[in-house]
C-alpha cells in the first residue's frame, strides 16, 4: 500500500492511500470541527464545518471527503476558515429552536460544543423561530424537530447499520424535515425496530429517550464505529471516545 | 436499416416534399402555442381545403422560429417569407393571397434581412423552420442520422471521441467542461454497463433553449446521444426532462418511437454490434435536479440531492457505473460535428470556445426570443442588434446571464466577448443560455432579491450554507429594500455571500450569491442609498464604539 | 465619582438577577466601588441618564421592553446582554414559533380560571410584540454574558474587568449556554 506524505498546518504527515484528510487529522489528534460526520457511517459532506484550504486552489474542500495527494499543503485553521465556521454555527443556531436551558442534552450537545469552539457570543442573523413538530408517539423515544440540525446521522445509521430505513428527509431548502416512514407518526412505523441507534447518534436533543429531563440525556455516539468494526473486521475494540 | 436504406428514405422524403409547390411552416413551439398557433393551423388547414390547395401546398408544424415576442410566426418556405403576429384572419389571407394568388401579405411580413436573423449562426437550430418537428422522415431528409451511420460504419469509438475532442466542443449546460474529455474518461472506464444521460432539466428563469430544441428537433438530440453511447460503450440512455415541459416530452416520446421503428435505436443499429435504447425520466421540477449528481440520483428514483464530487459521474454515475451526462444542446452539436468534421466546427466561434451558443433572450428587450450566435460575439451585438435594445424611452442597464446563479453585466462591459472565460471575468457565467436584459426601470437590489428568492426556494436543504444562508441573504435583501438595514448589515450580507459561495456543497449553493455579489460589484450605489448610516435615528447601532467614561475608569 | 451601574429586567424570569445576588459577600465589595443607580432591587422609578454600565436581563418581549431597551441604550455607555434570554431569546422566545393570537388565547382564554379575556384594551398593560427578540436585534449590545443564568463567577469576572476600565472578553470557559 502506498503512503502519501503531505503537509497539514506546516507539519508533515503521512496518509495511507484512500484515507481522507479528516482521517489523518483524527489519527494525529489535530482537531477539525465536524457535525454530520460520524465514524462508522457513510460520509455525507453536508455540514461544511470541516472545510480546509488547499494551497493552489481558491476553493475550500471538506476534509471528510477530500483525499490528500503527495505534497499537498493543507491549512485547517486560517482566519477565513474560522470566520466561516463561526458563521455556519450561527446559521444553525438561527435555523432551529435551540433553547439550551430547557433541553435534555444541555451540557452534552454537539451543537453547544461547536458554539463554544467557534466562540459564538451571539448570533448576528435574525432567529427564524420555525414552527416545527414534536413526535412523541413512539413508546420509548421522542423526535423533537425543533432541535434537529438535519445532519442525517439518524437517517444513515438506520439505513446503513440497522437496515431499517425508518428515517428520511421530506421537503426542501429551509423546510426540510426528518420524517418517519411515509411521513407518519413514529409510533405507527412498522419498519422501526426500536433499536435506539438514531437516538444515540443524534448530535443534539432532537432525538431522546422518554423520561429524560433537562441535561439528563447523555449520548453514546462512538458506538457505531464499534459495531461497524465488529461487523466488518470482527474486531471488538472500543475506540469510540476519541473525538468527544 | 443500412446507410443505403437511410439515403433512400431521405430521397423519398425529398421527392415527396418536392411535389408541393409551397410549404407553409408554422411555429409549433410552446411560445407560439401560447400565442395561438393552433387557431392559425386550423384556419390555414380549412382555407387550404376550401380553396382546393392541399395538393399544391403542404402545411407543417416546425420548431421555434426565434422571434417569440412576435408570434404566432408562419414561414412560407418555398418563397422565403416570414410572417409575424398571425391571427386567424391573417392566416386565411396568407393562404388566399400568398399561396393562392402569389401576393404576399405585406402587413404581417417580418424583414428577414433584419440583424436579428443576419447576426445569427445556426447549427443547433438549423432545422427550425425547415422540418416538421414530428416527422423522422423530414429529419432524415435534412441529413439526419447520417452522422450516426458514419460513426457506426466508418469509425471506431476512439475516433468518434477524438473527433469531438478535436472539435473542442464544451458542455453547453454552463460549466463548459470539454465534452470529448468527459467521453474519453467514460470510454476508458471498465464496467459491464455504462450510461448516457441527457440533462433536459432546464430550470433557469427565462430560459427555454433546451425546451425549444426538444420541441423542434428531438431527433438531433437522440442522434447525439446514440453517438455518445457508441463512443463510450453504453447501451442505455436516459433523457431527464422536467414535467413542466409536456410538449417537449410528447415530441421526444414520438421521436423515440419513430427511431425505434426504423431501427435507428434498439438492437444492431445500422447492422453493427451496437445496441442503444433511450428512455425518458420525468423530473418533478426541482431546480437542483439540473445539478448532475442530483439528476442521476433522481433518475435512479432517489431523492434529488447533490452529492460530493469526486467521484464524478464519468467514474461512478448511475448505479455506480461510468456515465456520460451532457446537456441537450451539447448532444445537439454532436451530429453536425461528425457530419461536417471537427475542423469545420472549430473554425466557428473562438479558439477556446468553438461553435455557437443558443440563448433565450428575455426581459426588457424589444425582440425577446431564441437565438443562436457564434461564441465570442460581443454582448452589445446580442442586446442591440439581435435583441433590438431596450424598449423606447428606457436605457440598457445590465444583462443577466447564466440564470439565477449568473451575474449582471453592466453597460461598461457591453463589448465583452460572449464565451466561457470572458463572462467569468465579470462575475457572470455562460450558464445554459438564459439571458435577461434589464433596463433602467428596474432596481438592481430588487433584481438580486428576485434571483435570491429563486435560489432559496430551490435549495435542496442538504448543506447548511445553502439551506440557511440563502434564506438569510433573501431576508437581508428584503430588509435593505424596506430601508431598515444599516451599513453593518450590508457588510454582513457581503460576508455571508462569500461564505455561501465558498463553502456550499454543489454548484447551486456556490453560485446562489452571485446575483447579490455581481450587483454589489457593479451597482453598489443602489444598495448604499437604501442603507441607514451608522448611528442614524432608529438604527440598532446608535452609539460610537463603547468606552468607559474616563472618570469612571480612573475611579476604578 | 464611582462608576454608575444599572441592571434592568425585561422579558425574563429574574433568574439572572438572583444569580447576581449570588455574588454574596462580593456584593459588599461591589457596593463600595459602584453606584447602583437603577435596578429591580433598588427603588428607582426612572432610568437615569449618564449610566456607565447596564446589565439587561431578558428578551425584548413587549412594547414596554422595547421602549426600555432604547432608553437604556441612549443613557448607557456599555450595555451588557445579561443571560441567555437577552442573548438568544431563550425560553421567553419559545412562544415565537406560534402565532401571537394562539399564544394569547392559550394563556388568557383556554387556561383562565375566571374572566377569560385577552388584556388588549388596557393602556397600562404592555402589548406583546409579534415575537420576542434577543436584545441585540433591538439595540446595540457591547458584551454578552451567557448562561441560564450566568453564574456569579461569570458576573463577577465581567464586572471586575469593567471596573478596571476594560471591556470584558469572556474566556472560553465562561462561554456557556443553558
Amino acid at each position: 500500500m502506498s503512503v502519501i506524505t503531505f503537509i497539514i498546518d506546516d507539519e508533515h504527515y503521512s496518509a495511507k492511500e484512500g484515507d481522507t484528510i479528516l482521517q489523518v487529522t483524527r489519527d494525529n489528534k489535530i482537531h477539525i470541527p465536524t457535525l454530520c460526520y460520524l465514524d462508522g457511517l457513510s460520509t455525507f459532506g453536508a455540514c461544511r464545518l470541516c472545510v480546509v484550504e488547499i494551497e493552489g486552489s481558491p476553493k475550500l474542500f471538506p476534509a471528510c471527503t477530500t483525499k490528500p495527494t503527495e505534497g499537498m499543503i493543507v491549512r485547517t485553521k486560517t482566519d477565513r476558515l474560522k470566520r466561516y465556521r463561526r458563521m455556519i454555527v450561527e446559521l444553525l443556531a438561527s435555523e432551529g429552536n435551540h433553547q439550551c436551558a430547557v433541553c435534555v442534552v444541555n451540557g452534552h450537545c454537539e451543537l453547544q460544543n461547536l458554539a463554544y469552539e467557534v466562540g459564538l457570543d451571539h448570533v448576528r442573523f435574525p432567529y427564524l423561530f420555525p414552527h416545527k413538530s414534536l413526535d412523541a408517539t413512539h413508546k420509548e423515544f421522542v423526535m423533537d424537530r425543533n432541535r434537529c440540525v438535519l445532519c442525517t446521522r439518524c437517517v444513515r445509521v438506520c439505513h446503513e447499520v440497522e437496515g431499517a430505513h425508518v428515517w428520511d428527509i421530506a421537503g426542501r431548502g429551509i423546510n426540510c424535515e426528518i420524517i418517519a416512514d411515509l411521513n407518519q407518526p413514529w409510533g405507527t412505523s412498522e419498519s422501526c425496530t426500536s433499536c435506539g441507534k438514531c437516538v444515540r447518534v443524534c448530535p443534539t436533543g432532537a432525538l431522546f429517550e422518554k423520561g429524560a429531563s433537562i441535561g439528563e440525556m447523555q449520548k453514546e455516539r462512538g458506538f457505531i464505529k464499534f459495531i461497524v468494526n465488529a461487523r466488518n473486521k470482527s474486531e471488538w475494540v472500543h475506540t469510540a471516545h476519541e473525538e468527544e | 436499416m443500412t446507410l443505403e436504406d437511410l439515403r433512400e428514405l431521405a430521397e423519398k422524403e425529398q421527392t415527396r416534399q418536392a411535389q408541393f409547390e409551397h410549404r407553409i411552416l408554422y411555429c409549433s413551439s410552446a411560445g407560439c402555442v401560447s400565442s395561438g398557433c393552433d387557431a392559425v393551423k386550423t384556419e390555414m388547414k380549412k382555407a387550404l381545403e376550401e380553396l382546393g390547395l392541399t395538393k399544391k401546398c403542404e402545411l407543417v408544424g416546425t420548431g421555434c422560429l426565434g422571434l417569440c415576442g412576435e408570434g404566432p410566426l408562419v414561414f412560407v418556405h418555398s418563397d422565403p417569407t416570414l410572417y409575424q403576429h398571425v391571427d386567424a384572419a391573417a392566416a386565411r389571407r396568407i393562404v388566399e393571397e400568398h399561396i393562392g394568388q402569389g401576393k404576399k401579405v405585406q402587413e404581417n411580413i417580418l424583414d428577414m434581412n433584419d440583424p436579428f436573423f443576419s447576426s445569427q449562426k445556426k447549427i443547433v437550430l438549423e432545422n427550425m423552420g425547415n422540418i416538421n418537428a414530428e416527422s423522422i422522415e423530414e429529419y432524415i431528409a435534412a441529413g439526419g442520422y447520417e452522422a450516426l451511420a458514419k460513426a457506426l460504419t466508418e469509425m471506431v469509438p476512439e475516433e468518434v471521441v477524438g473527433e469531438i475532442r478535436k472539435a473542442g466542443l464544451r458542455g453547453r449546460g454552463g460549466a463548459g467542461y470539454p465534452t470529448g474529455l468527459k467521453w474519453d474518461i467514460v470510454r476508458k472506464g471498465v464496467a459491464d454497463q455504462k450510461y448516457v444521460v441527457c440533462n433536459a432539466d432546464e430550470g433557469d428563469p427565462g430560459a427555454f433553449m433546451d425546451r425549444s430544441v426538444l420541441e423542434g428537433d428531438p431527433h438531433r438530440v437522440l442522434e447525439g446521444m446514440a453517438i455518445a453511447g457508441y463512443a463510450v460503450g453504453a447501451s442505455q440512455g436516459f433523457v431527464y426532462a422536467r414535467a413542466e415541459y409536456p410538449l417537449a416530452i410528447d415530441r421526444l416520446k414520438t421521436a423515440i418511437k419513430q427511431a425505434e421503428r426504423l431501427g435507428l435505436l434498439g438492437n444492431r443499429i445500422f447492422e453493427s454490434q451496437f445496441n442503444f435504447r433511450i428512455d425518458i425520466r420525468i423530473g418533478a421540477g426541482a431546480f437542483v435536479c439540473g445539478e448532475e449528481t442530483a439528476l442521476l440520483r433522481s433518475v435512479m428514483g432517489r431523492r434529488g440531492r447533490p452529492k460530493v464530487r469526486p467521484p464524478y459521474p464519468s467514474e461512478k454515475g448511475l448505479w455506480g457505473k461510468p456515465t456520460v451526462i451532457n446537456n441537450v444542446e451539447t448532444y445537439a452539436n454532436v451530429a453536425p460535428i461528425l457530419r461536417n468534421g471537427s475542423a469545420w466546427f472549430s473554425a466557428i466561434g473562438t479558439q477556446k470556445s468553438p461553435g455557437t451558443k443558443v440563448f433565450a433572450i428575455a426581459g426588457n428587450v424589444k425582440r425577446p426570443g431564441l437565438i443562436e450566435v457564434p461564441m465570442g460575439i460581443a454582448l452589445r451585438k446580442i442586446v442591440f442588434d439581435i435583441g433590438g435594445g431596450t424598449p423606447e424611452g428606457t436605457q440598457f442597464k445590465a444583462a443577466q446571464a447564466g440564470g439565477p446563479s449568473g451575474g449582471c453585466i453592466p453597460t461598461e462591459h457591453l463589448d465583452i466577448p460572449v464565451d466561457y472565460e470572458s463572462l467569468q471575468t465579470v462575475g457572470a457565467m455562460m450558464g445554459s443560455g438564459g439571458m435577461i436584459i434589464i433596463d433602467n426601470t428596474s432596481n438592481m437590489v430588487e433584481v438580486a432579491k428576485y434571483f435570491s428568492e429563486f435560489c432559496m426556494d430551490e435549495s435542496c436543504g442538504k448543506c447548511i450554507p445553502c439551506r440557511v444562508g440563502t434564506k438569510h441573504i433573501y431576508m437581508m435583501l428584503e430588509k435593505i429594500i424596506k430601508g431598515d438595514a444599516t451599513e453593518e448589515d450590508f457588510e454582513l450580507l457581503k460576508e455571508l455571500c462569500m461564505m455561501v459561495k465558498e463553502t456550499s456543497l454543489c454548484g447551486l449553493g456556490q453560485s446562489a450569491p452571485n446575483g447579490v455579489l455581481s450587483t454589489v460589484r457593479f451597482f453598489k450605489d443602489e444598495y448604499l442609498v437604501k442603507l441607514k448610516k451608522s448611528g442614524a435615528p432608529g438604527t440598532i447601532v446608535n452609539q460610537p464604539a463603547a468606552e468607559l467614561s474616563p472618570a469612571a475608569a480612573k475611579e476604578a | 465619582m464611582k462608576p454608575r451601574v444599572a441592571t434592568a429586567w425585561l422579558g425574563g424570569c429574574s433568574g439572572c438577577h438572583m444569580s447576581f445576588l449570588d455574588l454574596d459577600e462580593r456584593l459588599i465589595e461591589l457596593a463600595e466601588k459602584i453606584d447602583l443607580v437603577y435596578s429591580p432591587i433598588a427603588d428607582v422609578k426612572e432610568f437615569p441618564e449618564n449610566v456607565d454600565v447596564t446589565l439587561v436581563e431578558g428578551a425584548v418581549a413587549n412594547s414596554e421592553n422595547e421602549e426600555m431597551a432604547h432608553i437604556i441604550r441612549k443613557n448607557s455607555r456599555i450595555v451588557i446582554a445579561f443571560g441567555d434570554c437577552a442573548t438568544t431569546g431563550n425560553v421567553t422566545a419559545m412562544r415565537n414559533s406560534f402565532p401571537l393570537a394562539e399564544v394569547q388565547n392559550r394563556s388568557y382564554i383556554d387556561l383562565a380560571d375566571k374572566n377569560p379575556r385577552i388584556p388588549d384594551e388596557y393602556v397600562t398593560i404592555a402589548q406583546l410584540l409579534k415575537t420576542a427578540k434577543p436584545l441585540h436585534e433591538i439595540i446595540k449590545v457591547d458584551v454578552w454574558l451567557h448562561g441560564c443564568p450566568p453564574t456569579a463567577d461569570q458576573i463577577w469576572f465581567a464586572i471586575s474587568e469593567l471596573l478596571q476600565g476594560k471591556i470584558p472578553v469572556l474566556p472560553p470557559a465562561y462561554l456557556r449556554y443553558g
